[in-house]
């Protein structure tokens, strides 16, 4: 049984909030380049400069990418091998959270509850999901999630004879009305299958895989490009000054379901797409 | 790329003068006023109470900024989203408010109410508040202290980097941008 202290679970923590917040993903940046070379729209092209430019600016001195350095989402794959010890894990991965805040200048943007709404102070808590996996290390996958592109999402269970075209209707329509909202162009996350908060979780964590990264299965794989192409058809384009790069990407993730369910989620993130894993 | 030097407060004749997809360069005094200072702001006008700082022929700008880092005047500063806002924005159009920079939708209550007020509604890119930062010169606190993060601060910016989403001749640029470049509907 190996065992890792919680104080190296903080500081890994920590460091993964302060990247993340600082420095655009690497595949996004790549991403990115792409897709100011080949917008058509003058607009679009401008919002994308500006992305680019704010990456490089926010990596070289040390600043937070978005105003909205987001309520922070941790995705922990905990070997069964391992044990933590010197505290639990939740405190040490929510003490993290709290030394990047304070440590690095993050704005503090969780309120303690959904109608009260008073500021913690501290972004803490974190929203974290827990796996229990293989062997002896701890994966952790950070991604501070902004609201905009949380605040239309979209979570549904459709009648199993809507099938993929209902999918994808429900897909496009998610990102037809959000329009503008989320800061486009965007990643879109689908999970389907599972039940309800299972297509929710597959949806975001569709959102952790690499831009062009394609899904290991040839028949999802060309759903997701099938997607990404009626997305970015219409029109909606950078900050939703119109133009065809709506979506970077399209990522699907599947589960077995129940025969009498098809539950669909899709999670958007914004422009300012920011998540990093390390393994302990 | 051209772009029209604007200056702050607004008057009706440079208003009358942008159309949707102008490229403007802002210059002179921006407030923020994010969904809490809104909340203050339609409650002392509810109440009759005198504002804390004046909105006639003002821009305000939907945001509130990462703090400071030592040596900085202000952290990264974005646009935040204008649907959140509608409900409160007719109320502060009334006070003479005569634009907004943000980003997202309107409702289109709240662009009819700009088009009455002859008020316009601009839009920064999104996700890119360490480069805006770099266009704000100067910060003073303008009113609700006691909201933190949240209070109005009064910057005074230079050449901030903004399109014309919604003009007064009823030009949208979110619409007109998707009919231009659609290629497909979701529906």
């Amino acid at each position: 049984m190996r065992s890792v202290e919680a104080a190296a679970i903080t500081e890994v923590v920590a460091r993964l909030c302060e990247e993340a917040s600082f420095v655009l993903e690497e595949s996004v940046h790549s991403a990115f380049q792409k897709a100011y070379a080949a917008e058509i729209s003058p607009l679009g092209k401008d919002a994308l400069a500006q992305i680019l430019a704010n990456a490089a600016l926010a990596a070289e001195n040390k600043l937070p990418i978005c105003q909205d350095t987001g309520i922070m989402l941790v995705l922990v794959d905990l070997g069964q091998e391992v044990h933590v010890s010197g505290g639990s894990l939740y405190a040490a991965i929510n003490q993290g959270v709290r030394d990047a805040s304070r440590r690095s200048y993050l704005r503090k943007s969780i309120v303690n509850d959904p109608i009260e709404r008073t500021n913690t102070k501290d972004n803490t808590p974190a929203v974290i999901h827990c796996r229990i996996v293989d062997g002896d290390r701890i994966k952790i996958s950070l991604m501070p999630k902004s609201a905009g592109s949380e605040n239309v999402s979209t979570v549904k269970v459709l009648n199993t004879a809507d099938g993929w075209e209902g999918i994808k209707r429900f897909v496009l329509e998610t990102v037809d009305q959000a329009g503008p909202n989320p800061c486009p162009p965007v990643i879109v996350g689908v999970g389907m299958g599972g039940t309800m908060e299972k297509a929710a979780l597959l949806a975001k964590e569709a959102l952790f895989r690499p831009v062009e990264q394609k899904h290991p299965l040839e028949t999802i794989a060309y759903l997701e490009s099938e997607l990404l192409d009626a997305i970015n058809g219409l029109g909606i384009g950078p900050m939703g000054r119109g133009g065809r790069t709506t979506a970077l990407a399209v990522h699907v993730e599947v589960f077995p379901t129940h025969m009498s369910s098809l539950p669909v989620a899709v999670n958007l993130l914004c422009c300012a797409a920011r998540y990093k894993t390390m393994e302990i | 790329m051209y772009k029209k030097q604007i200056n702050t407060p607004l008057t009706d004749e440079v208003i009358a003068d942008l159309h949707v997809g102008d490229h403007v360069s802002l210059n002179g005094k921006l407030y923020t006023v994010g969904d809490a200072a809104h909340k203050s702001l339609v409650q002392y006008i509810g109440q009759g109470k005198q504002l804390p700082f004046s909105l006639a022929n003002q821009v305000i700008y939907y945001a509130v900024a990462t703090p400071p880092p030592p040596g900085r005047i202000v952290g990264s500063v974005g646009p935040t989203t204008a649907t959140r806002m509608d409900c409160y924005t007719p109320t502060l159009l009334a006070q003479g408010l005569k634009g907004v920079v943000a980003k997202g939708y309107r409702s289109a209550e709240v662009t009819q109410a700009m088009r009455e007020h002859r008020a316009v509604y601009f839009g920064a890119v999104c996700g890119v508040a360490a480069l805006l930062s770099r266009y704000i010169k100067s910060v003073r606190l303008a009113a609700f202290p006691g909201l933190g993060a949240e209070a109005v601060y009064e910057y005074t910016v230079a050449d901030f980097p903004v399109v014309v989403i919604n003009d007064i001749h009823g030009g949208d640029l979110h619409l007109e941008g998707r009919r231009v470049y659609a290629l497909n509907q979701a529906t």
